[in-house]
């Protein structure tokens, strides 16, 4: 069991970074508690994949301290921080049987003989795989050979943190669900720290407590999932979060008002300090936007039935607002005016939440 | 993943191939076949004779004096190039500025035309011109290729192993590049030594590269003729005529068809037979991939 | 360390390959007077000799010429044909890729004599066409393997969607398809002019003066008593040539590992 902090990490995968683009992972420090259940969401190329092998220790970071209950590990090799990884594809060794590619990693670390088929059994019978045990792994399907990799991770008593990059890539996605749900499950029963790296949010949403939202190489947001919809830290993760992601309108700010399309809008977080020269926006989601009588002048442009509640999208001037709307509501063919709640309607200054 | 349509019109694409191939092919073949079985005593008079030829060449001693010679060397390089090839291969750099150079170096053996190959040995083994028989000469070592029996089997064997270890390199290299760093990384995850990571990851993966790699060594160096004709032209004596050569001499230089023919068909029958054996060995356990 | 196995072995390549380059430079008396690693009287005399004596220089153009041809004829033929291979199920397919197969095995000694008297009886003898047709007994067999095996990769959907707009077969073929398996052309080409280049025993007994390939210019002077060993040092090191150039542009995908859409 161990707490993962990391301290002033920075990385570039090149020798002699010049400029803020060639640093792959911005400066960051951050702590994973023991036992937690973390995502770790961005879009391809966010660095997501980077700082999940330098916890590993398949890399190592440019600057900074990767530290396992307090203890600096950064210069420690992979196999001796006690922690196991499920790649993107299964990794599997093909000429081996499910149950010796399970048993592998206890053998490698001479573990006696009893107590190794006691473990395989125990895992093989927690991740379903106990009838394939003698099957040769090389004839498991994509989800089965996934589970063995997962397997070869928990057989060591020794795990500190179970890191997933991107799993379920090549996974069938009527098999997705399955796996995932299996892998919560598991959380639950062996209380490791779960680090899973993915670009699905709803992947991340469902499986984690806590979910590190990243772009371009920064930690935007840490929060529970509750957290990141209503209140999102960056426009980032505004957008990147719920289907559809949250509208955001270019807006001016006069003293501590909020000035959209010459209309005084109210928000939830008036600015107390200054904000020249920087880039000012609003950013309300869908679902906290409605119809009324008075307000922000748009134009209708497409009702889309998502079943239980219906898409508009609505254009004003050159920016677009979605919301969300009851089936039975009617929607304004013409003269449409739009009304934001003010207890979720934000200010954003060069797209971080202004506080 | 078959998802082939069956369409007859297929004839009509392979068409070409099918007639130069059978050209070069069965002509010939079919004129091998036909002296085989005959006789001539010139004047293109021919007299059917049986089998007369094919056992002949069976009973003789110079054909189980050639087919043992050619038995033993192809046997000997198999047994060098093949975990040698591996070996450098394994030892190379996955990625890096010194890849692309290295390979690019060790490719020129293989372009070099054959009997190039050949006469460049000749002179490098010269016992007094040459680099390398004035060297082993230096050290102590009476070398004479041109008429010791066992220098010129070991000169044969360290030109095609000079020559040919390259392709066992490259393939074995093209089949370890395929294997994506995320299970040299499970394996480092998992504690597994660098034997384990060989046998269990590398050597798998490899297996198909092994086969095609050891598939064309054994035919080529089985059926080789011009490198080993230009080094020693088969000798000292005979002790380095292999079957192409003592076939060679057979039909073009005593002009014999009948046996020389007799003698083509049990040679090409006999790699047929070792292909096959070598590949259903090399790919059993394999399934439908 | 580990980096030793393939320095030796570079080197061990480079021993010989040294040697004859600089034995090229060398004039006759030095090469057979003393031993020398390096010339000391530094020469040109036998390239000159190459480059100005026809029976020579004419020894590559004749190789270059029936190679170049032989190449070009494999791979157009094989092409259609690896499609065919690869796309479509006819009667007796397979028994027909075995047997295209098995050409590739045969010993080349086996066919010395027949071929003589086939080329001879249809007057192609001493032709460069003669050389390049014999050749393809060997090398379309492995040109239709490699391209099948690049063209096998390229999913049927590419067919089917240039079928349903609306292209012809040959256009189809030449303008989508060909381009997309480029670099299985390009392996092809390169195995085809490999063997062809190095071959010599066919290329020998088919020719006699007017397509005498350089190999065999070569062999006359091999088996004089070494008055020309410079000459035949300087010969056989411009047949590096050639390979060099080759190798040179697929270096790429050398470092890439073949690709043989196989491996």
């Amino acid at each position: 069991m161990a707490r993962i902090a990391l301290q002033g990490l920075r990385h570039s995968y090149l020798a002699h970074p010049q400029s803020e683009q060639d640093w792959a992972l911005k400066r960051l420090d951050l702590e994973w508690e023991d036992g937690g259940a973390y995502a770790l969401l961005g879009p391809s190329g966010c660095g997501k994949t980077t700082l999940l092998n330098i916890i590993s220790g398949l890399v190592r970071p440019t600057e900074g301290q990767v530290l396992f209950d307090g203890i600096d590990l950064t210069d420690v090799a992979t196999d001796r921080r006690h922690i196991a990884q499920v790649f993107q594809f299964p990794v599997v060794y093909d000429t081996m049987s499910v149950y010796d590619n399970l048993a592998f990693p206890l053998r490698n670390r001479r573990v006696p003989e009893t107590e190794v088929r006691e473990t395989v059994q125990q895992i093989a019978r927690m991740l379903d795989l106990e009838d394939m045990l003698r099957m040769r792994a090389a004839g498991l399907t994509a989800d089965g050979k996934q589970k063995i990799s997962l397997g070869r991770g928990l057989v060591r008593a020794d795990v500190n943190a179970i890191m997933f990059d991107e799993p379920l890539t090549v996974i069938d996605p009527h098999l997705k669900w399955q796996l995932r749900s299996k892998l919560k499950e598991l959380h639950q029963r062996i209380a490791r720290t779960m680090i899973y790296v993915t670009h699905d949010q709803t992947e991340a949403l469902t499986f984690a407590d806590k979910v590190v939202v990243m772009h371009e190489g920064m930690v935007v947001q840490i929060g529970t999932p509750i957290e990141l919809f209503e209140k999102p830290h960056h426009t980032f993760v505004g957008h990147f979060i719920g289907s559809p992601g949250m509208n955001v309108l270019p807006c001016t700010v006069e003293g501590d008002k909020a000035i959209l399309d010459g209309q005084h809008v109210t928000v939830q977080n008036p600015p107390t300090a200054a904000l020249d020269g920087k880039r000012i926006e609003l950013g309300i989601r869908p679902e906290f936007v409605s119809f009324a009588a008075d307000g922000l002048p748009v134009a209708v442009v497409k009702v889309s039935d998502a079943g239980r509640y219906r898409i508009v999208e609505t254009r004003h001037g050159t920016s677009r607002v979605n919301l969300l709307v009851d089936p039975d509501v009617a929607v304004p063919g013409y003269g449409a005016k739009l009304r934001f709640d003010p207890a979720y309607t934000r200010l954003y200054a060069d797209g971080w939440l202004v506080e | 993943m078959d998802t082939k349509t069956i369409n007859q019109k297929g004839w009509l694409y392979v068409l070409p191939v099918v007639v130069l191939v059978a050209f070069n092919a069965i002509i010939p073949l079919m004129a091998v076949v036909n002296y085989s079985v005959q006789e001539t005593f010139g004047n293109n008079v021919f007299f059917f004779e049986g089998v007369k030829w094919f056992e002949q060449v069976l009973h003789s001693e110079r054909f189980h004096a050639s087919l043992l010679r050619q038995l033993a060397f192809t046997g000997i390089i198999l047994a060098i190039e093949v975990p040698l090839g591996v070996a450098i291969a394994l030892a190379m750099p996955r990625r890096g500025p010194w890849v692309s150079v290295c390979l690019v170096l060790m490719a020129l053996p293989l372009l070099i035309p054959w009997n190039v190959v050949g006469a460049m040995w000749n002179i490098f083994a010269l016992p007094d011109i040459g680099m390398l028989g004035r060297m082993l000469n230096g050290l102590g070592l009476h070398y004479n290729y041109t008429q010791q029996p066992l220098a010129a089997w070991a000169t044969l064997i360290a030109m095609d192993v000079w020559h040919w270890t390259s392709l066992v390199v490259l393939l074995a290299y093209a089949g370890l590049s395929s294997i994506p760093d995320a299970y040299y990384q499970a394996a480092k995850i998992d504690g597994a030594s660098s034997w384990a990571v060989f046998r269990y990851i590398q050597l798998p993966k490899m297996k198909r590269v092994l086969t095609i790699a050891v598939l064309l060594r054994f035919m080529d160096s089985f059926n080789i003729y011009t490198e080993p004709f230009v080094l020693t032209g088969g000798g000292p004596g005979n002790s380095t005529t292999l079957l192409s050569i003592d076939l060679v001499k057979i039909a073009l230089g005593q002009f014999d068809l009948g046996p020389a023919a007799a003698m083509s068909i049990i040679y090409f029958l006999i790699i047929l037979a070792l292909s096959w054996i070598f590949y259903t060995v090399m790919t059993r356990g394999e399934g439908p991939s | 360390m580990r980096r030793l196995l393939p320095t030796l072995y570079i080197l061990f390549l480079m021993l010989p390959v040294y040697w004859l380059v600089t034995m090229s430079f060398k004039p006759t008396t030095e090469i057979l007077g003393s031993f020398t690693l390096w010339p000391q009287a530094f020469t040109f005399e036998n390239y000159v000799k190459i480059f100005t004596d026809p029976t020579w220089y004419n020894g590559y153009i004749n190789s270059l010429i029936y190679v170049a041809i032989n190449t070009v004829i494999s791979v157009v033929v094989a092409l259609p044909a690896a499609y065919a291979f690869s796309r479509y199920r006819f009667l007796g397919d397979k028994h027909l890729f075995f047997w295209l197969l098995t050409n590739r095995m045969a010993p080349a000694a086996v066919f010395a004599l027949p071929f003589f008297e086939l080329y001879s009886a249809i007057g192609l003898f001493d032709t460069h066409i003669a050389v390049a047709l014999a050749h393809c007994l060997f090398n379309i067999p492995l040109a239709v393997w490699i391209l099948e095996g690049f063209m096998s990769s390229v999913p049927k959907q590419l067919d089917e969607t240039a079928y349903l707009d609306g292209y012809s077969f040959w256009r189809f073929f030449l303008r989508i398809f060909v381009p997309t398996i480029a670099a299985g052309i390009g392996v092809a080409a390169f195995f085809c002019f490999m063997f062809s280049w190095v071959e010599l025993l066919l290329a020998k007994t088919l020719t006699s003066v007017a397509a005498k390939p350089i190999a065999a210019t070569m062999t006359r002077t091999a088996s004089s008593s070494g008055y020309e060993l410079g000459l035949l040092a300087a010969a056989g090191t411009l047949t590096f040539i050639p390979g060099a150039v080759v190798i040179y542009f697929v270096r790429n995908y050398i470092a890439k590992g073949f690709a043989l859409g196989r491996v």
